[in-house]
């Protein structure tokens, strides 16, 4: 492996960023901590969304099925299995879900696939409760562990690192660079030799893969799941929204959406609460309409205007 | 001498509902040849080539590279068995620069190179293209010429077996014309095997070894360039009757 300078010095910043949010359940225990936590849970499943949507410009609206799988992995054998083993199930579960829906439809065009997922994640939510009444008597089911909220914390942390550091290395590898072949032209990564639908599926199943862990994380923190919450729709829907604001051209583009998003809605949320929806309707309309690339995007935007002027400037002096 | 084709072709067919637009068309092509599939405007050519790289499947007939089938198979695996090719229309990757856009045939292609290898070859395919110097120009800003060498770049960064070229001569001027048809010569020189759909008699004459002609989806004709050119089906097909 050789890194060049500029990659040890964004990997030692990040290291920093790392380090230093992990302090955090020092200074608080209470409010801070538990939006923290919020905040942490979002910034995972948007860059792990982005992992797969980024590049490939599908929008995936099967979070909700991925996490789900991962929060009931973890309620369904929380009382046989050790912790860790669950986390390891959700992961394999949630990606061949992925690998099953890729392999379905991403040979079709976008727009069939942002329905395909939709549809997706309501079936699973209603199978799994249709499961549950006909074979258990329950509605929902207890998730006891004696994880706190710091632990929850810490191990969403650990997870959005790790998303990180597998996207960068699918950007050095074959598998990123034949992704950005496709996302400019799928005719001529098909004819260079490039296995289009396998790349995607495979990128598919390592973004679902982190949901469904991320789902598996914060199960503990439900303490009592049932489908509408597991599977909540809201969670594909804000997924969405906030890697779209802070943009999905580079990884850490969702965390810029992610973290004024939640804080903002937490707000609305304890304010007015029984308008929330209203507030995210029209908080998409007006991303997209506005800001389509993000504001990461908007930031690139301004700083090739920035550096144009500069050389306009530098050369009206050398003449 | 007799050596065993590259490519055979055997009776292939493509239809689009009724239409049919490839009709029981057979050719070979040797190791180290030149061959030129003209004809007139829709007579189907593209499409031969669309089914040559596995862009369209066969709707019957065969195709064999080095005596094995590849009808039928997807774009890609057909790619890393060593067909490459240009478009019609040039296709650049524009957010990759031009280094990116030729690795990016050296990458999954028939030789699968990586990294270093990967990029120097790009490099000395750049140079030989006659883009030295302008590994990291961003590709959309280039000049038609540019962008079309960069096609040719990519195409030859898999060390193809066989090189299609779909009209890769169209709309260049005249001094350009005079460069592209050197470069093509060169690399037949080089032994590459290549079947070019063209246009530009002028190219066609200079550069090929046979060719072949089709209208309206059928071959008509076939043979070196000079006789096939003279014959009166082939005159018929491309100005009418009344010249023939």
């Amino acid at each position: 492996m050789n890194l060049t300078s500029h990659e040890i010095r964004i990997g030692l910043a990040g290291a920093a960023v790392a380090a230093l949010a992990a302090t955090l359940p020092l200074f608080d225990q209470g409010y801070y901590l538990s939006i923290s936590v919020n905040i942490m849970l979002y910034a995972a499943l948007c860059t792990a969304w982005t992992l797969f949507s980024g590049p490939t410009h599908y929008i995936s609206l099967a979070t909700a099925a991925f996490f789900g799988l991962g929060t009931y992995s973890v309620g369904l054998w929380i009382n046989h299995l050790p912790y860790p083993v669950l986390v390891g199930i959700a992961a394999l579960v949630s990606a061949s879900l992925a690998g099953l829906v890729g392999a379905a439809t991403l040979r079709l065009s976008g727009v069939y696939f942002v329905i395909f997922t939709l549809g997706l994640a309501e079936l699973v939510r209603q199978l799994v409760t249709w499961a549950q009444a006909k074979f258990t008597t329950r509605m929902g089911l207890y998730v006891f562990t004696d994880m706190t909220e710091e632990h929850i914390y810490w191990m969403l942390l650990a997870l959005t690192v790790a998303v990180f550091i597998t996207g960068w290395a699918i950007n050095r590898s074959r598998l990123g660079f034949a992704m950005q072949v496709i996302g400019n032209d799928e005719t001529v990564a098909k004819h260079v030799g490039i296995d289009t639908a396998r790349a995607k599926i495979v990128l598919f199943m390592v973004s679902g893969a982190f949901i469904g862990i991320a789902g598996a994380i914060s199960a503990p923190r439900y303490a009592y799941i049932e489908p509408p919450s597991a599977f909540n729709p809201m969670i594909s829907f804000l997924v969405v929204i906030m890697a779209l604001l802070g943009g999905t051209k580079r990884l850490w583009g969702p965390l810029v959406g992610v973290v004024p998003f939640t804080i903002v809605m937490d707000i609305v949320s304890a304010r007015f609460p029984n308008h929330t929806s209203i507030v995210i309707g029209l908080a998409f309309l007006a991303i997209v309409y506005f800001i389509p690339n993000g504001v990461t995007g908007l930031i690139e935007q301004a700083r090739a205007k920035w550096q144009a002027r500069q050389t306009a400037v530098g050369e009206e002096k050398a003449a | 001498m007799t050596a065993a084709p590259i490519l055979s072709v055997n009776r292939a067919q493509k239809k689009f509902g009724g239409l049919i637009a490839v009709n029981d068309v057979s050719f070979d092509v040797k190791q180290g040849e030149l061959l030129g599939l003209i004809g007139p405007n829709g007579s189907g050519k593209t499409t031969m080539l669309n089914l040559i790289s596995g862009a369209l499947k066969p709707t019957a007939g065969e195709i064999a590279l080095g005596g094995k089938a590849i009808s039928g198979l997807a774009a890609h695996h057909i790619a890393r068995r060593g067909v490459s090719r240009t478009f019609q229309l040039v296709r650049v990757l524009p957010s990759l620069d031009a280094e990116g856009n030729v690795m990016a045939g050296a990458v999954f292609g028939h030789r699968r190179l990586w990294g270093e290898e990967a990029r120097e070859l790009a490099h000395r395919l750049l140079e030989r293209v006659g883009l030295a110097g302008k590994a990291h120009a961003p590709v959309a800003a280039m000049t038609y010429i540019d962008q079309k060498r960069l096609e040719l770049a990519r195409a030859l960064a898999s060390d193809p077996r066989l090189l299609l070229l779909d009209e890769w001569l169209a709309g260049l001027n005249p001094s350009e014309l005079k460069i592209g048809i050197s470069l093509i010569d060169e690399l037949r020189h080089e032994g590459r095997t290549i079947i070019m759909v063209e246009h530009v008699m002028d190219a066609i004459r200079t550069l090929c070894d046979r060719c072949v002609v089709m209208s309206s989806g059928v071959k008509i004709a076939e043979g070196g360039v000079a006789e096939t050119l003279s014959d009166s089906e082939v005159i018929r097909a491309y100005l009418g009757d009344d010249d023939a």
